[in-house]
């Protein structure tokens, strides 16, 4: 099932140093590489450098030293990025919200909003559509913005801390959402989080971020079954995979 | 909200009411000299009598004080714009916006005479000379204020520079712009009304002739009425804003 695909993104980072003018380093020689449609997340403290990093892999900064290759079968616009807030344009309604991406991709507007209703329809929003971000709440915004990143149907998803906002009930029932877009397109996950049970339940490989300037602490898989129900939650398996990251990763360097 | 608005309707008029009637009393039985404040109903009734007189120089006003503010919304806008997209002609210039505003216009009125003569168009650009300024900057402060993660979204999407503008700054500073609109809607009327002092025409002519007649109620009718303008202007204003803000904003639901 997860077989590498080739419709998928890749990224090889390679001593990647990320100085900023008065903080310093918060990015420190981070090597790694993510095979297209690997399911990957990055944990790591509060205001560690993993969401400079990610911003980084999407291409909105650049590292300061070392090499980032990200590399996509499709030429143009292949990422999306969906980030800790909805960020929605409030004079926009739902639909026009999701159809925004393409529509800055020179779309036409008729094929825009046709793609957006099926991104709509994709996180079950599709009754909201002619709604105003105001009118939302917040589990239904953070829905519009993943819409609207699904929406360019990308090789390569970047989430910083999408969920962390929600309430717990909003929080899970769209980590399943989000496992069921992987399983049926497979694009590249790239999902930043400072919650280990999220990282557990949701990813395939887990990489663990140190605390300011950020390293890379550990690189590992999840031994879980790839249908991850609701119910995994609670069970054995999960616990004992929460206890290995825990054990493995030293609370001094990062405190999760 | 609203609703409060709606069932209170009249508290506005309590002290119109009050202060109408407190004066005319305190006039009518001599406690205030009617050449210092003249009682409120004579100066209804100088709005009556000459009200074909005030009626034209209230037209001659109001076209001079939406011209002028017209002016100041489409070059102050596109002014801000320039500023906001170029750091350098900011810091070369917005120090000049503020000197602009801060040159008293009444100082200026007889050199605009010198400019463009006696007549509408040294009134308009008295009207614009004062109420460009709070559109400058407020449209800087709605253009500077986008939201950060919008910014990531188009950046990511590589938008257009006139995409950014159009789909995302302007209609993000519609809020600050229409603040600087409403400020600067009051002031429009208050510019075209001291242009017209020194200038000639409208409103400001009139007041000035009724003061050298000594018609001291046609004058208060007149100012009474240059007050009512600038409230029609910032309503009109808040109409617009109503009609563009209306389904998304926060102040306007």
């Amino acid at each position: 099932m997860n077989e590498p695909s080739t419709q998928a993104a890749s990224i090889l980072a390679h001593e990647v140093i990320r100085d900023f003018p008065g903080t310093g380093r918060v990015v420190d020689r981070i090597s790694l590489s993510v095979q297209p449609g690997e399911f990957v997340s990055i944990l790591g403290p509060s205001g560690c450098g993993k969401s400079t990093f990610l911003r980084m892999v999407a291409d909105l900064d650049l590292p300061s030293q070392g090499r980032l290759d990200v590399t996509s079968p499709v030429a143009r616009h292949f990422r999306s990025f969906v980030f800790q807030e909805s960020h929605l344009v409030p004079w926009r309604n739902v639909l026009k919200n999701v159809a925004l991406p393409l529509e800055l991709m020179d779309k036409s507007p008729k094929e825009s909003l046709e793609q957006a209703m099926q991104a709509l329809e994709t996180v079950g929003l599709s009754d909201a559509a002619h709604r105003y971000p105001s009118q939302l709440s917040g589990g239904m915004k953070m829905r519009t913005s993943v819409a609207r990143a699904l929406v360019t149907r990308p090789t390569l998803l970047l989430l910083d801390e999408p969920f962390s906002a929600l309430d717990e009930l909003n929080r899970h029932a769209l980590q399943d959402e989000l496992r069921r877009i992987w399983e049926k397109s497979a694009p590249t996950i790239l999902f930043v989080t400072h919650s280990v049970s999220e990282a557990v339940f949701l990813s395939n490989r887990v990489l663990v971020f140190s605390k300011r300037p950020s390293r890379l602490l550990l690189d590992t898989l999840v031994d879980l079954p790839p249908k991850r129900e609701a119910s995994l939650r609670t069970s054995p398996e999960f616990s004992r995979e929460l206890k290995s990251i825990y054990t493995r990763v030293s609370y001094e360097e990062a405190p999760l | 909200m609203k609703k409060t608005k709606n069932k209170n309707w009249f508290a506005p008029f309590v002290p119109m009411l009050a202060w109408t009637f407190g004066v005319e009393a305190l006039v009518r039985y001599g406690y205030i000299d009617p050449w210092i404040i003249p009682a409120p109903f004579d100066v209804l009734k100088s709005m009556v009598d000459d009200r074909a007189e005030i009626f034209l120089a209230t037209g001659t006003t109001l076209i001079s004080a939406v011209a002028g503010l017209g002016m100041s919304f489409v070059l102050g806008t596109l002014a801000a714009v320039l500023l906001a997209a170029f750091p350098l002609v900011r810091k070369a210039f917005y120090p000049y916006a503020v000197f602009f505003q801060t040159v008293p216009i009444i100082a200026l009125a007889p050199i605009l005479v010198i400019w463009f003569g006696f007549g509408t168009p040294t009134v308009i650009a008295s009207s614009f000379i004062v109420s460009v300024f709070p559109i400058i900057a407020s449209t800087l402060l709605g253009l500077e204020s986008t939201d950060p993660g919008l910014v990531d979204l188009f950046k990511l999407y590589s938008a257009p520079r006139m995409q950014f503008l159009l789909k995302l700054k302007l209609p993000f500073a519609l809020p600050q712009i229409f603040s600087g609109l409403r400020i600067a809607a009051g002031l429009a009327v208050i510019g075209a009304i001291v242009g017209e002092f020194i200038g000639g025409g409208g409103l400001g002519a009139l007041v000035d002739a009724a003061r050298a007649q000594q018609r001291i109620d046609k004058v208060f009718a007149a100012v009474l009425i240059s007050s009512l303008l600038g409230v029609i202007l910032v309503g009109g204003v808040n109409l617009l804003s109503a009609w563009a803000l209306g389904p998304w904003h926060a102040s306007e639901r």
